[in-house]
């Protein structure tokens, strides 16, 4: 259950603003795809296009292709809801819902669609997602807490255990350790360690030790600079993008010249 | 001293200078803000008892008491800590006593008023003021049951007809409305929440009046010009709750593949109910003391009426209202007494309404921490 992903020229407007410019890759599946470059050079808002998510703000369009197994995403009569539950997303901030206990948290993704459950599968979902989200030990007493009572890494692994409850076949993680402390960012990234058997995970992270410790394959986006397109500048293994980097700018970037 | 501890001082130049600035000052004793207010408040007191004493004025004046007592304790404890705490101490003290004294002025006509309301509604407050109309009671006794039932019904249908439509309004506005239209609309609010309300009560009485003939008086006429003076106090303060809902709630809702609707309903509503909930009971306590718009198309009875569809309904301000105005002859002070009993009746429905909304807010608010 993890499919892969081809993207093909891809540009990403805001009204009439160009932020993401020609890019093209491939994803396999059952691997950890990471996205590095400074602020604001689209990497997010590329991201973003990959479960239709930016549709949500006022004016963003795409142009190209992004492909989920052959299937285009953007193709005539898609459903974006339908997109969105094959390919899940864990945020920056940790965003439980408030309303919700830690189980109604988990379960929100079912709940929320109307669909029925019985209570004991209810229960058993609980507990895998949970599990699989390194949580079920922390919180397996409290279950019936409010989701907003925890730590913001538990919370952050919450929102994880949201996302894999539903059964996606891709995981899109938008710096999901930028608000954690290095313990929680350290569970995390063993959490994705063991996701990634199961997953295809994107991850955009602003830490390039955490690139290079998640991923296998690493993509570097640059800004020519303020209102130029962002741009797919290198894609590479990890291990060759880190150490002998075709472009210039990436050895920059990698080597702390700049950023 | 020593000849030696004086030789260490002297390394540091500066030291002449700034070896006798004090880091203390001189304070007034703790609670002497208190005190001062106590003495300005029993001084005016003296003040305001004299002049009753001489026969200046009828009676010992509260108000008067409270107020100038109040400016007294400002000027005096400005000066006192002037002189003891120096400039800057004063000046904060200034702020900080007229500050109190704007809160004194704001409490003063509140709580002059339900005083007001209390002594003058203690008179008919028994039970039968509860059980019985005013049906055939010329004189003493009758009640304002039907004027409590109609205000009630009235009130209750006004919300049903303007909560939806409210509400439905707000979220498009928040979730859906882009461009012109929406500006559109919300100008249109803005525009209603300013229409006085007897051109409600007027807009209403022409509406059915096409329709029915110009005698036509019902409750339900009733809350339809309550509805227009309720919606756009829904709308607005329901579209400030909404808007505060963060976008990250609705963009995690739709990045598990939940639709649009749903997550309004099963996400954006439940975050925002307390606001909302709020939001009504301010629009309910914006109309429930209508009086103007209600005695164009309502009318009023002495006997009561449960049907909203059918016939003229009696609802507490139009009751008060009337009660004013036929208070005459020998038992003029009865008909004066149901007012003021009405009058008091409705703040107690106002404010129970209120704090249900507040029990309906807290149970229903986002639970934080363990």
């Amino acid at each position: 259950m993890s499919k892969s992903i081809d993207v093909t020229d891809l540009n990403v407007w805001y009204g009439d603003f160009l932020a993401v410019e020609g890019v093209s890759m491939h994803i396999e599946p059952r691997s950890v795809t990471a996205f590095i470059g400074p602020s604001g050079c689209g990497k997010s808002t590329f991201l973003r296009t990959l479960n239709r998510m930016h549709e949500v703000i006022p004016g963003a369009r795409v142009g190209g292709q992004v492909l989920l197994d052959g299937d285009d995403l953007y193709g005539a009569g898609i459903d974006p809801v339908a997109v969105r539950r094959q390919v899940g997303m864990v945020f920056q901030r940790p965003n439980p819902f408030p309303t919700m206990s830690i189980r109604e948290n988990v379960l929100a993704g079912v709940r929320l669609n109307n669909k029925r459950i019985s209570k004991s599968d209810a229960e058993d979902l609980v507990e895998r997602s949970l599990r699989g989200a390194n949580l079920w030990n922390e919180v397996k007493d409290r279950l019936s807490k409010p989701g907003s009572g925890l730590s913001g890494g538990q919370q952050q692994r919450l929102c994880i255990a949201r996302a894999i409850a539903v059964s996606p076949q891709v995981l899109l993680m938008d710096e999901p350790c930028s608000a954690l402390d290095p313990i929680s960012t350290y569970a995390i990234e063993e959490l994705i360690a063991q996701l990634k058997t199961e997953y295809t995970i994107v991850i955009v992270t602003h830490n390039m030790q955490q690139a290079s410790r998640v991923s296998e394959k690493t993509a570097f986006f640059n800004i020519a600079g303020t209102g130029k397109p962002g741009k797919l500048i290198e894609y590479g293994d990890t291990a060759t993008l880190f150490t002998t980097p075709q472009e210039q700018a990436t050895e920059d970037y990698v080597s702390g010249r700049f950023g | 001293m020593t000849t030696t501890s004086d030789a260490t001082v002297a390394v540091r130049p500066a030291d002449g200078i700034h070896s006798h600035v004090p880091l203390t000052g001189g304070r007034l004793p703790r609670g002497s803000a208190w005190l001062v207010l106590a003495g300005g408040w029993a001084f005016a007191g003296v003040f305001f008892a004299l002049l009753w004493a001489g026969g200046v004025t009828t009676t010992f004046s509260i108000v008067g008491t409270v107020f100038f007592g109040t400016v007294l304790f400002d000027i005096v404890l400005y000066v006192i800590s002037r002189i003891v705490e120096g400039p800057r101490r004063a000046l904060d003290r200034l702020v900080t006593s007229l500050v109190s004294t704007a809160f004194i002025i704001a409490l003063l006509p509140l709580i002059s008023l339900i005083w007001t309301v209390v002594v003058g509604g203690m008179a008919r407050l028994d039970a039968s003021f509860f059980t019985q109309s005013m049906r055939n009671v010329i004189g003493d006794g009758g009640g304002a049951l039907h004027a409590i039932m109609g205000t009630l019904l009235i009130t209750l249908a006004a919300t049903i007809i303007s909560v939806p439509i409210g509400l439905l309004t707000s979220i498009y506005l928040v979730e859906y409305g882009r461009g012109s239209l929406a500006k559109a609309i919300t100008f249109l609010v803005d525009v209603m929440t300013g229409i006085p309300s007897i051109v409600a009560g007027l807009f209403t009485f022409a509406l059915f009046a096409l329709v029915l003939g110009p005698a036509a008086r019902s409750g339900f006429m009733g809350a339809i010009a309550l509805s227009v003076l309720m919606i756009p106090v829904v709308v607005r303060s329901s579209e400030e709750i909404l808007r505060l809902v963060p976008a990250e709630l609705r963009e995690a809702s739709y990045a598990l593949g939940v639709p649009k609707w749903l997550t309004i309903l099963r996400i954006v509503l439940p975050t925002s109910l307390a606001g909302i909930v709020t939001g009504v009971m301010l629009a309910i306590a914006r109309v429930i003391g209508e009086t103007a718009p209600l005695l164009l198309v309502t009318g009023f009875t002495f006997s009561m009426n449960y049907n909203l569809f059918n016939d003229r309904m009696m609802t507490l301000p139009v009751f008060v209202y009337t009660q004013y105005v036929q208070a005459a002859g020998v038992s003029a002070q009865a008909s004066v007494d149901r007012a003021w009993t009405a009058a008091l009746t409705l703040i107690v429905i106002m404010l129970v309404l209120n704090l249900a909304g507040r029990l309906i807010a807290k149970f229903f608010a986002p639970k934080r921490g363990l």
